[in-house]
């Protein structure tokens, strides 16, 4: 690990507190303060929650993948008995809206300007009412005395279908005549933008090379260990709503709530429990389907989705084709890239442009390429919607960048280490302005970093020269051995704002509540040891609150490697003020200046005169309102602050990646056998958390790399319905994983946190390829497609021994 | 996920079981570890009137090893057959077949007897019980009677048995002599069902193999012994190149299915593959050096 420096005497920029204090407990490898709960079964998990007379719905979806609904009956269905209601999409009409997800939030004014993006927004029916165009629509909801009882009924509803032609593939759906899944738009482009830098067509025009590719990434499933649910409850006399949801934006599902049930704001209260994940996905239509349901029956619903309907409709991501053309000389630099990219969004493109402009926006990688085109579409087929998973765009063109520089190495004869390194931008170009605009519209500019290091580090941790001479003696005895790298930035952090209120009790306890939320992040942990860091108290004297809509009046939520960055920046603002309240308090208190004073471990000492202090708890009662008051003039009461971090831009996160693979020529299997990262976060909060979601997302990579895939037939049926046929990784497909680090803190806040949650997902199916194909060097396997199915591979290796046969030397290339 | 209503029989003893099963007709299924039956119940695959539960009934959990004869129980489940000693020495690729199914939570409770009537041509005891000459023995209303492994097999997830008979005993051998197994699965995660599988027994005397079984998973409806490959094999060397000839031939004796983990092309590919390294194995278990 290697220390460059760290925020502690770095001033307080852009924060409205005096002074940063340094790290303590900020750093350090604290045990998760939820883990002793939560391992130990005494979470609570939405399908633990039980309310009085609670009822259980359960969703009937669509099994064709375009249709128009023709006929509806559900009368044998309500003549069940337990049975209490099934509600159609007809039934919703004027009652409850349609959504547009991300249509109007996820793009910044400042994009818009810059970008002109074309963006065609189109509702999603929360039921299908007309027409539905993939299979796992929601078309009806049955309530019933149980869930049983439920799914009893959905086999009874009976739905005729006229069908639709179909088209399930994204340059298919750009073909004229291809079947148009929402007449209004026109066609199936559901957006699309260019931005650019440099004159890429000069460029390639004077390149000495050219190559032109095509690279895919297959559609991979979300799945949280936990899928969602919804139990929604309206009060009986008040008509208020209380909404518990697996959802990480508790606060965006009560403003749509609030505007698709026609209710004010503060009448709904949503709460997220304990989740197990989230990967990113968004808002859905059960979100709000229930909370409807709950109040036209006046009884609380609850209604928990099952693998089958997680693994069908809770947001796929990926699904991306590239088509490239990239310039390079003798030397291995490249010099141009062109690309233009499909992202097959599914039937409902929800999230405007944040996956397409996600990947175009870290396209270039940690490379210095002086032009650069990006084109990207979003494309509507008949398949599940597309969301912004864990990774959302990266890892697409992490893979392409990465499988490029390994081609252009290759063909000038470089090693694949050496030719990376002469791509990389140098430390002396920091900081690196990219000349495009990042999703928030500001101009990105690379957060400090140094990349050939990081790559250095890397080939250490591996031991690249002891690994070749491995790879040589596995080969004479006839084993495939091969190493990749791959490398990323992760823009993370992303705002528009994320809010923090600590409050100190009379006790002295402090509890810090925020609107982001945790589903595996260990937030309870990393925001107790900012808090205690800034306020002068202990991690132990904090409690972290956080998923419910009464804490806090705004909240974001917990997605693209944000929390860490924009929560822990609010928490420890905000407990900066609490800190300087509690001083000028304590000042009153003690008759003296508050220059003169110092709070450590939750007291307040007068420097030099230990024996005159009080504590935390003393300094809150103070400011308790009444007649005991001891505020000074003007103050208000109670010993909190209230901070909204509103970051100017993301921070840059990078990582660097090595897998070390053993291939089967004859069967076209893959076995990983070591993966080792270095990465770049800024200032961890706790590194173990941090190695935690390195762990994690590179299971997730590995999976993307190798086994998970959403299939879908040409009819649009999709094939891939349990886990039998859905491969998630489990820990014996999972190889060691060697974790280390460089630090660079963050000069974007005062802190100096960069986000951590993505990284680990977006570098493995570049290094696992490469990897794959330097194994089978001589040959060359030309792999620009994941997940690398054992099948394709090895009619890749077929296909390359025969043309190595028929040029009669191992390696050629046209 | 959740089941269609079903009626449910906890029988304490096997008449009981034959007599709720003969009063179900088509509608009765037999519930053992459930390993199979239970997730198919709860994507309403299967919609049974009448699940009768064999769990409680005593004496069908007998696992008996000689040195050539193996009888196992039909309640017996996967991990106790995994981790028997006695198995582990005379069988090794009973071992080794048991340990490649599912992980460890389904292996202590899915049951032999159970596997063996589902017959999934991708798992591993229909294959197993191919390869060890073996055969079931049946209890139904009408008595007992005895089904040997080729004659159990009917076609995808269907066996000659009949409604009313219940698995109690599963029986397998292997050659007297020298003898060498293995068993090898070829699968895209661990514990999956196998693309192909093949179990390989080889005897031999001196240099000449007396004996050859192969029996291959993932290949066809049915799990199947490819016989071609046995007879060029039996009375001739078991060199590399007669292996390497014998696996090619199995690919012309079988009809596999194509899916989404691999096509029929694939599977008869990658069977060739496996069957000479699985008869690769089995050979070099015997461990007698063999001339190239």
């Amino acid at each position: 690990m290697t220390e460059q420096g760290n925020g502690n005497a770095r001033a307080a920029r852009g924060v409205p507190i005096e002074s940063v204090r340094p790290h303590q407990f900020v750093g350090q490898r604290l045990r998760r303060k939820e883990d002793a709960r939560l391992v130990s079964g005494k979470g609570r998990y939405l399908a633990d929650l039980v309310v009085p007379g609670m009822r259980h719905a359960a969703v009937l979806r669509s099994p064709v993948p375009h249709g128009r609904i023709a006929e509806f009956d559900a009368s044998e269905a309500l003549a069940l008995p337990g049975v209490d209601a099934v509600f159609t999409g007809r039934d919703l009409i004027g009652k409850v809206g349609p959504f547009v997800e991300g249509g109007r939030l996820e793009i910044s004014p400042m994009l818009m300007e810059k970008v002109h993006p074309e963006v065609k927004p189109h509702a999603m029916p929360v039921l299908a009412a007309d027409d539905v165009h993939f299979v796992g629509q929601p078309v009806a909801v049955v309530v019933a005395a149980s869930r049983y009882l439920a799914e009893d009924a959905l086999d009874l509803v009976r739905v005729d279908y006229e069908e639709l032609p179909v088209v399930t593939d994204p340059e298919a759906a750009l073909a004229p005549g291809a079947p148009v899944l929402h007449g209004h738009l026109g066609d199936n482009v559901a957006a699309h933008f260019v931005i650019a830098s440099g004159d890429v067509d000069a460029e390639l025009g004077s390149a000495p090379h050219v190559y032109r590719g095509r690279f895919e990434v297959g559609r991979q499933a979300s799945n949280a260990m936990e899928p969602r649910g919804v139990l929604a409850t309206s009060d009986r006399g008040t008509g208020d709503l209380t909404v518990w949801c697996t959802n990480a934006r508790p606060h965006l599902v009560r403003t749509f709530l609030s505007e698709m049930l026609r209710m004010p704001l503060d009448r709904i209260r949503v709460i997220s429990p304990d989740m197990g994940g989230s990967f990113g996905t968004g808002v859905f239509s059960e979100d709000f389907l229930i909370p409807f349901v709950a109040r036209q029956l006046g009884r609380p619903v609850r209604w928990v989705e099952d693998r089958s309907e997680n693994l069908l409709v809770t947001r796929h991501g990926r699904d991306q084709v590239h088509l490239v053309e990239v310039g390079y000389d003798d030397d291995g630099r490249i010099l141009a890239l062109k690309d233009r990219f499909l992202v097959d969004a599914g039937a409902y493109n929800q999230y405007a442009i944040t996956v397409s402009y996600n990947a175009a926006a870290h396209a270039r990688n940690q490379f210095d390429i002086p032009a650069v085109r990006l084109e990207g579409l979003n494309v509507l087929t008949n398949k599940a919607p597309v969301a912004p998973v864990r990774g959302a765009g990266r890892p697409e063109v992490t893979f392409m960048m990465d499988r490029i520089v390994d081609i252009v190495a290759h063909e000038t004869g470089i090693d694949p280490v050496d030719c990376r390194r002469r791509n990389l931008v140098r430390p002396e170009q920091m900081p690196y302005h990219a000349d495009i605009p990042y999703r928030d519209g500001v101009d990105i500019v690379y957060d400090r970093a140094d990349f050939p290091a990081q790559l250095a580090q890397l080939c250490d941790l591996v031991d690249y020269g002891a690994f070749r001479k491995e790879q040589a003696e596995a080969r004479r005895r006839g084993r495939r051995l091969g190493i990749g790298f791959s490398s990323y930035m992760e823009g993370s952090g992303f705002g528009p704002h994320e809010g923090a209120v600590v409050r100190v009790d009379t006790n002295g306890h402090v509890t810090v509540y925020t609107g982001a939320n945790a589903h595996g992040q260990g937030l309870a942990t990393t925001l107790a040891q900012v808090c205690a860091d800034q306020l002068g108290v202990t991690p132990e004297d904090v409690t972290v609150r956080m998923g419910d809509t009464s804490y806090i009046p705004y909240g974001v939520g917990t997605f693209a490697s944000r929390s860490a960055v924009t929560a822990g920046t609010a928490t420890g603002v905000a407990a900066g003020l609490v800190r300087e309240k509690a001083l000028a308090i304590a000042a009153e208190v003690l008759e003296v200046s508050s220059s003169d004073l110092e709070l450590e471990e939750g007291t307040v000492k007068v420097r030099g005169t230990p024996s005159r202090q009080i504590s935390l708890g003393e300094v809150a009662r103070a400011a308790a309102p009444g007649p005991r008051s001891r505020l000074p003039a003007g103050m208000d009461p109670v010993l909190e602050a209230e901070h909204y971090y509103v970051p100017p831009t993301v921070t840059w996160s990078s990582g660097t990646h090595a897998a070390v693979v053993e291939v089967d020529e004859e069967t076209g299997f893959v076995r990983v056998l070591r993966y080792l990262t270095v990465d770049d976060c800024g200032q961890m909060l706790n590194p173990t958390i941090v190695e935690g979601q390195v762990h994690g997302g590179v299971a997730l990579g590995l999976g993307e790399a190798l086994t998970e895939e959403v299939i879908y037939d040409a009819a649009g049926q999709p094939l891939t319905g349990t886990y039998m046929d859905y491969l998630l990784p489990t820990t014996t497909e999972t190889p060691p994983i060697t974790v280390a680090h460089q630090v660079f803190p963050s000069e974007v806040n005062p802190f100096g946190i960069k986000g951590c949650g993505e990284g680990g997902a977006v570098g493995p199916p570049a290094a696992v390829a490469n990897a794959i194909v330097d194994a089978l060097r001589p040959l060359d396997v030309r792999i620009s497609r994941v997940p690398i199915h054992p099948e394709r591979l090895l009619e890749l290796i077929e296909e390359a021994k025969a043309e190595a046969a028929q040029d009669g030397r191992p390696s050629a290339r046209s | 996920m959740k089941p269609a209503p079903f009626d449910y029989v906890a029988a304490r003893s096997l008449d009981e079981a034959l007599a709720a099963l003969a009063d179900a007709g088509e509608g009765g299924k037999v519930l053992a570890g459930g390993q199979s039956l239970v997730p198919l119940l709860a994507l309403r695959l299967a919609r049974p009137d009448v699940l009768v539960d064999v769990n409680q009934i005593a004496g069908l959990d007998r696992l008996v090893v000689d040195d050539h004869r193996l009888v196992i129980g039909a309640l017996v489940r996967h991990r106790a057959v995994e981790l028997d000693e006695r198995v582990r020495r005379a069988f090794p690729l009973v071992s080794a077949a048991a340990a490649q199914i599912g992980h460890v939570a389904i292996r202590n409770r899915g049951t032999v007897g159970g596997s063996v009537a589902h017959a999934d041509p991708a798992a591993e005891w229909p294959t197993l019980l191919l390869a060890l000459d073996g055969e079931v023995e049946v209890a139904s209303p009408r008595g007992r009677r005895v089904i040997g492994a080729g004659d159990l097999y009917a076609g995808y997830l269907t066996t000659t048995l009949e409604a009313d008979e219940v698995v109690c005993e599963v029986r397998g051998t292997l050659p007297e002599g020298r003898i060498g197994t293995s068993f090898l699965e070829l699968a895209r995660r661990e514990g999956d069902f196998a693309i192909v599988g093949v179990a390989a027994v080889l005897a031999r005397e001196g240099d000449v193999v007396r004996h050859c079984r192969l029996a291959l998973s993932g290949v066809g409806s049915t799990p199947v012994r490819a016989r071609g490959a046995e007879e060029l094999l039996a009375g001739g060397p078991a060199d590399d190149a007669a292996i390497a000839a014998a696996a090619r031939t199995v690919a012309d004796e079988m009809d596999p299915p194509g899916d989404i983990h691999g096509s029929a092309d694939y599977r008869r590919k990658v069977a060739e593959v496996l069957v000479r390294r699985a008869l690769c194995a089995a050979r070099d278990e015997i461990g007698t050096v063999v001339a190239q």
